[in-house]
């Protein structure tokens, strides 16, 4: 019998992220690095904001766009963070999560064929959502010699005719990386010269550490009018199961985007758009701590990871570190395998997020300090073995 | 600075090494930092938080509202830090509003307490009045909830 699962969907490989969860969740007492969302609880005042919007009964839809409270406080939010003006009534669509809001722009801008430059290693949706959208899915690769960051150079070396959208996401998951401003302007630069649409990535950017300023791609000068800027709340505010972000851009893709998005969503979660308001409203202090907190354990471990022989740049953002294993001789998966079995500690093969990543494991400090420290003395003692 | 402060703060136990690790200092500058905050009188002293209900169930903590003529010379000061004096004080605050010192009491029972406030407190010349109000449960105390609770599980591996 032929499948009955449609061949375009049938191709698409299963997250390398989601076997290896499969191994680990058959195992008891795994000490967890493999963990990309924050371990912080989203903070009270947020979680009574939404408590307080359903006693209050507000429980039907929202406008497709999404609840136009809410479209305003993104608008100041990014104008007073990123210093970029979107107009709240017709340049800002809420979105379930930047997940949404990828699949939505990359479904309204691609036509089939069309060729979409990212870089890697990156996080695991883009190749096979540019795949589900019709597009080609052209990576570029990042080098660990260069801290992951993306060279217009490269992406000259990766353009054809047939390319038409620029995928960014920094700070990285898994690396870590940040963008330096000159070598943004450079992509910024490329992207005109090829006149390509940039959707920028940003759910990281308030997880930048040691006082590093985060420059949007949207901002620079010529950007604003071909670039989609992406965000939410899971990153910044530890909302990742409240499923809430949004996208703001020229009023043409937001338009196009709300026409899939009224089709297949109608509007975000009610509940979690009130707690979102909150969180923008309200939510600088509790981000700022939990950053805080991110940065001191970026230290430890990438301190502890270097004194147990096994190198590690300290990554300027996000929370993940991506440290080189290949001394040990194995591969990625093999190593990440091995490490669960033989000391019950969980990391990320880098391979996941593309075959640029082999070499190295992503580990999250997204976890409390005595798992990071019991994770790494197993990883030490792994090794040294 | 700030950072150690606030690491301290919520976790005074924590090993000399990790604080270096976290704060990407040597121990030995951890320590000088720690031993310099100390001298200065930045960090008063380091205690563990009892949940002093589970602890002794007979343990008595008052707040006690307190009014008091301030003196000419010293204003509240003197008067304060004589309250303070006594074993039984935990706290003294200077208040704004229809009092002037809030004292925090413990006592073993409520008798002890009933006899602080007596003999001690109410006796001291310049104190008008005193108004005690019994703690009858506590919920949080120095930052941290009494009742614990269950960390909400997380997906194991996640991208």
């Amino acid at each position: 019998m032929s499948s009955r699962i449609a061949s375009h969907v049938r191709d698409i490989p299963r997250s390398g992220i989601r076997d290896f969860f499969e191994i680990v969740q058959s195992m008891k007492g795994v000490v967890s690095l493999g963990i990309g969302e924050p371990d912080f609880v989203t903070p009270w005042h947020i979680r009574e904001a939404a408590v307080y919007s359903l006693e209050k009964g507000r429980t039907g839809y929202t406008s497709n766009l999404g609840d136009p409270r809410l479209r305003r406080s993104i608008a100041k939010y990014v104008e007073k963070n990123f210093s970029i003006a979107y107009n709240p009534h017709d340049e800002i669509i809420v979105t379930v999560g930047v997940s949404e809001g990828i699949d939505l722009a990359l479904r309204a801008l691609l036509n089939p064929g069309d060729e979409v430059l990212y870089h890697e290693p990156c996080y695991v949706s883009y190749s096979p959502s540019i795949a589900l959208a019709g597009g080609k899915a052209i990576p570029v690769t990042t080098r660990a010699e260069d801290e992951f960051v993306l060279r217009a150079a490269d992406l000259e070396k990766a353009v054809t005719p047939r390319t038409r959208l620029l995928m960014l996401s920094f700070p990285t998951n898994p690396t870590g990386a940040v963008m330096p401003p000159d070598e943004l302007a450079k992509i910024a630069a490329f992207a005109v010269k090829h006149d390509l649409v940039v959707l920028t990535d940003e759910i990281y950017s308030e997880l930048t550490y040691d006082d590093l300023p985060h420059h949007s791609i949207a901002a620079l000068p010529g950007m604003k009018e071909r670039t989609l800027f992406l965000h939410g709340f899971s990153k910044a505010f530890a909302m990742t199961g409240w499923r809430i972000g949004f996208a703001c851009g020229p009023n043409d893709i937001i338009e196009a985007m709300m026409k899939i998005h009224q089709y297949s969503i109608m509007c975000a979660s009610t509940m979690a758009q009130e707690a979102a308001i909150e969180a923008l409203e309200r939510g600088q202090r509790s981000m700022e701590q939990m950053r805080e907190e991110y940065r001191q354990r970026r230290n430890f471990i990438v301190s502890s990871l270097n004194d147990a022989g096994i190198p590690c740049h300290l990554p300027k953002g996000a929370f993940y570190v991506f440290p080189d294993i290949r001394s040990t001789g194995l591969s990625s998966k093999e190593f990440s395998l091995a490490l669960l079995k033989e000391k019950n500690v969980a990391v990320v093969p880098g391979t996941a997020f593309g075959a640029s990543g082999e070499g190295y494991v992503r580990c999250s400090y997204a976890a409390a300090l005595d798992q990071i420290k019991i994770a790494v003395e197993r990883i030490a003692e792994f090794v040294r073995k | 600075m700030d950072s150690l402060i606030r690491i301290l703060r919520q976790n005074s136990a924590i090993p000399r090494a990790d604080l270096a690790r976290l704060l990407g200092l040597t121990e030995a500058d951890v320590s000088a930092k720690i031993a310099k905050l100390e001298a200065d009188g930045m960090i008063l002293g380091y205690h563990a938080v009892i949940n002093s209900e589970q602890w002794d169930a007979e343990a008595v903590t008052a707040a006690i509202e307190v009014r008091v003529s301030p003196e000419r010379e010293g204003g509240f000061d003197r008067i304060a830090n004589r309250i303070a004096g006594f074993e039984e004080v935990e706290s003294v605050y200077l208040m704004s509003g229809g009092y002037d010192l809030l004292v925090i009491v413990n006592g073993s029972n409520l008798r002890e307490v009933a006899s602080f406030v007596a003999a001690k407190l109410s006796t001291i010349e310049s104190v008008l009045s005193c108004a005690t109000r019994f703690r009858l449960k506590t919920y949080k105390e120095n930052g941290l909830l009494h009742a614990i609770e269950e960390v909400p599980e997380r997906l194991s591996v996640t991208p």
